[in-house]
């Protein structure tokens, strides 16, 4: 198991339970990616905060790597077939289940919804299973 | 006010949410396909990630939800659904294999556009594509 370095990632996960927090606290939405993401291309109306919200997602990454001098990570090897299926699985599965790791994971289990909490275990446990197939049975 | 709650507030709840992102290695499809992968070298940063966001959403939701309404709105928008229904799960399995297939969820991905690499620019259009498949398939 690599356990170096784990201040990073809880660090990071304090960052982005504040950011849930303050959403619901100050503005009462959940911050479910994929929902804000399907909301704003679908033309759900007042969508500007949704699109505030990526703006802000799109640009954190840069922010972070200029404070913390971190290099940015090289994209994965995998081609473009798989990235366009794993892409399309992404969106549809996610709008279908109604959530994401952010809606069901940070947020369905911050509220302790038994229905987050199924979904967080079955996309977790699907997840594993498919790096398991594509790992060890295929390559 | 308005722009305060439209644009100012989501824009740095997104920035903060990106930055987390990034900095716990979230943005690095090896370090996510590195927790996926439960038979080799399993990497517990995502663990670490939902301990961090838990830590603040779980106490933090609770506490908010205590007051009549938000800080600067009229209402909470909270999800309805209560009951674990068959199409959750479907969409969690779909979305739990494309995630692994690549090691983006739809975070990361929105927050990778920033290295203007092809790969997270293709694999967002494709989940766009997703989000419209699932649109039409609900008619």
């Amino acid at each position: 198991m690599q356990m170096t370095a784990l201040y990073a990632p809880l660090l990071g996960g304090l960052l982005i339970g504040l950011s849930a927090l303050t959403m619901l606290g100050v503005l009462g939405r959940i911050t479910g990616i994929s929902g804000i993401l399907g909301g704003a291309l679908g033309g759900e109306p007042n969508s500007g905060w949704r699109w505030a919200f990526i703006a802000g997602l799109v640009l954190g990454q840069p922010l972070a790597l200029w404070v913390s001098g971190a290099p940015v990570p090289a994209p994965s090897a995998a081609g473009w077939p798989v990235i366009i299926i794993a892409g399309f699985l992404v969106g549809f599965g996610t709008r279908c289940g109604g959530g994401c790791t952010s809606g069901h994971g940070v947020c369905g289990i911050g509220r302790l919804a038994p229905r987050s909490i199924a979904a967080t275990i079955t996309f977790i446990a699907a997840g594993m299973a498919t790096v398991y197939v594509g790992r060890h049975l295929f390559s | 006010m308005n722009a305060l709650k439209t644009v100012l507030i989501p824009l740095i709840c997104g920035l903060v949410f990106g930055a987390g992102l990034a900095i716990s290695g979230m943005t690095d499809t090896r370090v996510v396909l590195g927790f996926l992968d439960i038979s080799g070298d399993w990497n517990p940063a995502l663990l670490a990630v939902m301990i961090g966001a838990l830590a603040v959403t779980i106490p933090g939701f609770w506490l908010a939800q205590k007051r009549p309404r938000p800080a600067l709105a009229a209402k909470f928008h909270l999800p309805t659904a209560t009951n674990i229904e068959p199409r959750l799960l479907t969409g969690a399995l779909v979305f739990g294999i494309g995630w692994g297939l690549y090691g983006y969820c739809p975070g990361p991905a929105l927050a990778a556009l920033s290295t203007l690499s092809w790969q997270p620019l293709l694999f967002v259009a494709a989940m766009a594509a997703g989000i419209y498949a699932e649109r039409l398939s609900r008619r």
